[in-house]
């Protein structure tokens, strides 16, 4: 059958699979639904009155979409650097391990983009930073930089994984030639998202807290905490859901490599914290923000410390072969470490670093239920993409949906 | 004393589920009427000059529908052989904000908004009240004091608003290229093109770039009607503003809005290429500094103790 026909086969009976399921499958789905609802409502909101419904001012002028952005970069590029590890310790089934960390890839840069997009004051001119009709201002501008990796990086997911699912839907096996060089230019370009992401904040000289050269390489030690903390959850999950044979092996292995990026984060932070507490310039302040509180304004304490706690308990949950064989510790582990990184990448990086503000005043930023709202939007966006996406890829590699067979028959259940 | 610098009005928590639905609707179709628009839209550096004029005409067409007044918008060039300066003496401000009032209605600023739900006052220029035993120090400043009278026992005022540099973090951050420096050293924004990422304010160490959160609020009989296309003219909600160097009244030979207003005598302003100019003389006979050298912006806003 021609490619073009089979490709239109492929998405009808994706469509299919998508739609039927389980009554828990509906459930979940109608769940998802209801946040992604919300989130368009609070959005609308937003529209009418313009982003005077955030928390967001000039003190303070990115905040919670922003830090979730930054955070969800980090989740993307780690999901698909799982690859390297498959490969040297020849991880069966390495095929289903590269098509679910490519298909998260494209599901949480779906969310970066679209925490951009609510970030922005006029999204009606996004049209601005395309290349030719717009002006993106390269080589100068790095969220110029950025707007172009990301693209980049979701075309090259978005790309192998629907190669890969088509080839095998066909009942071809996929050619090597074609997807290992992809898979591994998807290696280095995620390392790429995560540092060009860095260095939006980084080059920005009046803005102390950032302006750090640990920065990028702090980055991208607690992307390889998180974007593995979501990819053993989802891989115990679709080993008991949709009965892929995952190694128990592996996944113990992913928590060790995990063990040692915690590791090298908390010693970035210490040092960090070392050179700021030693040096004992104005800079300081930003620090003091964030752990102490400044002139009685604590808004950040409780989760600056939060997040540390979260982060050492599970660098040690991961460290003892123990605790980190054991499934109620493992996900525990998971679970902190998604905590400890979440706090730190989002919130606890973008609101110190302008707090206090470069004239010296301190802004207590606390986002409003309005984004929230919006951002739980954009989560359940992220949480359907990834939820149908796997739900068809599991369907063709289990080789329940084929071409040559009569109907698709969605019986897994892949509950995200 | 006048006007009071307001502080960042909280957030409003009004009632989330009003107009929902009727406002979707609405927002979708203007949404992508408006996006087709801009999809076909330049920035102003590209245009030609007969697309620099229909944009004029265009908006003072609506700006007059809008406010019932006549408003006039220039695109007055830069003059060869100038490059602008700005001097204050800190000895001679006393920290009374008759600048900021004069900056805010010269420069059409979003006032204070009675429905305080869309309250977004804006000042482009911030005085900071700070100790005379502490020095020039940021963490001790204070830019909300509100005395009976100034200048206070013991302090002194350091106004701050854009520095206009010759190497503005603002301008390289920029995604979509929406602001620049100009020949004669002021730094602009496009409001037609910048899409309110706000990473300039991100990148700006004197916190001199100002968003608009929400619809700007300016009465019609606020108005200032002789506005720069790059500068006083009404701007859009979700855009970035700042100071200009009142650029629609430099550009014709006068001093800016504030240096008129100011009382003591503390603002001085002209040409830097012009050897014989005020801030010229200043800059060779007093001991001049710039806020924040360490950072290499190079501002063209020099303080000086006169």
């Amino acid at each position: 059958m021609r490619l073009d026909r089979a490709f239109l086969r492929f998405t009808t009976g994706s469509a299919r699979i998508v739609l039927s399921g389980s009554g828990y499958y509906y459930a979940w789905v109608g769940l998802l639904l209801l946040l992604v609802s919300l989130g368009v409502v609070a959005y609308t909101r937003q529209i009418e009155n313009g982003l005077i419904v955030t928390a967001l001012r000039d003190e303070v002028s990115w905040g919670f979409y922003i830090g979730n952005f930054t955070f969800l970069v980090g989740v993307a590029a780690a999901a698909v650097v799982l690859v390297i590890p498959a490969y040297i310790y020849h991880w069966k089934p390495i095929k289903e391990i590269v098509i679910l960390g490519e298909l998260l890839a494209v599901a949480v840069l779906a969310m970066c983009m679209l925490f951009v997009l609510v970030d922005v004051g006029r999204p009606d001119r996004l049209t601005h930073i395309l290349p030719i009709v717009g002006s993106l201002n390269v080589p100068h501008s790095l969220l110029a930089w950025d707007v172009l990796v990301l693209n980049i990086y979701f075309l090259l997911n978005l790309g192998v994984v629907t190669y890969l699912l088509v080839s095998l839907f066909r009942g071809r096996t996929p050619n090597p030639y074609i997807f290992t060089p992809l898979v591994f230019f998807s290696i280095p370009m995620a390392v790429t998202i995560h540092s060009v992401t860095a260095f939006v904040y980084n080059g920005l000289p009046g803005r102390p807290f950032w302006n750090a050269s640990l920065l990028a390489p702090k980055f991208l030690a607690s992307a390889f905490c998180s974007g593995p903390a979501i990819m053993l959850i989802l891989l115990q999950i679709l080993r008991k859901t949709a009965r892929l044979d995952i190694k128990m092996e592996a996944i113990w292995k992913i928590a060790e490599l995990m063990a040692y990026a915690m590791f090298l984060n908390l010693f970035f932070l210490v040092a960090e914290v070392f050179k700021e507490v030693y040096s004992d310039t104005h800079h300081l302040q930003h620090m003091k923000y964030l752990y102490l509180g400044l002139d009685g304004k604590t808004a950040l304490v409780g989760w600056a410390w939060t997040s540390v706690a979260a982060s050492i308990a599970a660098f040690f949950l991961f460290l003892i072969p123990a605790t980190r064989r054991n499934l109620v510790t493992l996900n525990l582990g998971c679970v902190l470490i998604f905590l400890g990184v979440y706090i730190e990448k989002s919130i606890g990086l973008v609101v110190p670093g302008f707090t206090p503000s470069v004239l010296g005043e301190i802004y207590q930023y606390d986002p409003t239920m309005n984004e929230f709202l919006v951002g739980l939007g954009i989560f359940g966006v992220g949480a359907l993409l990834f939820t149908m996406m796997s739900r068809v890829a599991i369907n063709v590699a289990n080789g329940n949906f084929r071409l040559d067979a009569e109907a698709p028959r969605a019986d897994v259940d892949v509950p995200a | 004393m006048t006007e009071p610098l307001p502080r960042a009005p909280s957030p409003s928590r009004r009632d989330f589920f009003k107009k929902v639905g009727a406002g979707a609707a609405v927002a979708a179709t203007a949404g992508c009427q408006q996006a087709l628009e801009e999809f076909m839209k330049k920035s102003l550096r590209e245009m030609s000059r007969p697309e620099v004029k229909a944009l004029l005409e265009r908006l003072e067409k609506e700006y007059g529908e809008k406010f019932g007044r006549e408003v006039s918008v220039h695109a007055t060039p830069p003059r060869e052989g100038v490059l602008f300066g700005y001097g204050l003496d800190l000895s001679r401000c006393n920290g009374n904000r008759k600048c900021v009032t004069a900056c805010v209605k010269e420069n059409n600023q979003s006032r204070p908004n009675p429905d305080g739900d869309h309250n977004n006052p804006i000042q482009w220029i911030r005085v900071l009240e700070m100790e005379k035993d502490k020095g020039i120090s940021f963490e001790h400043a204070d830019p909300y004091y509100n005395p009976k009278e100034v200048p206070e026992e013991g302090k002194f005022y350091v106004p701050v608003q854009c520095q206009q540099c010759e190497n503005p973090p603002c301008v390289k951050v920029c995604p979509v290229g929406a602001t620049w420096a100009e020949r004669d050293g002021i730094v602009v924004i496009d409001y037609n093109w910048c899409i309110g990422c706000r990473c300039c304010m991100s990148a700006c160490p004197y916190g001199a770039r100002h968003f608009n959160w929400s619809d700007p609020y300016l009465p019609a009989d606020e108005l200032n009607p002789n506005t720069h296309v790059l500068g006083n003219r009404p701007r859009p909600r979700g855009v970035v503003e700042k100071c200009t160097f009142c650029i629609q009244r430099t550009r014709a030979g006068r001093y800016p809005a504030c240096l008129e207003a100011c009382p003591t005598g503390a603002r001085k302003f002209g040409n830097l290429l012009d050897p014989k100019s005020e801030i010229r003389r200043l800059l060779e006979e007093k001991r001049v500094f710039v806020l924040k050298e360490e950072l290499n912006t190079k501002p063209k806003f020099f303080y000086f103790y006169g």
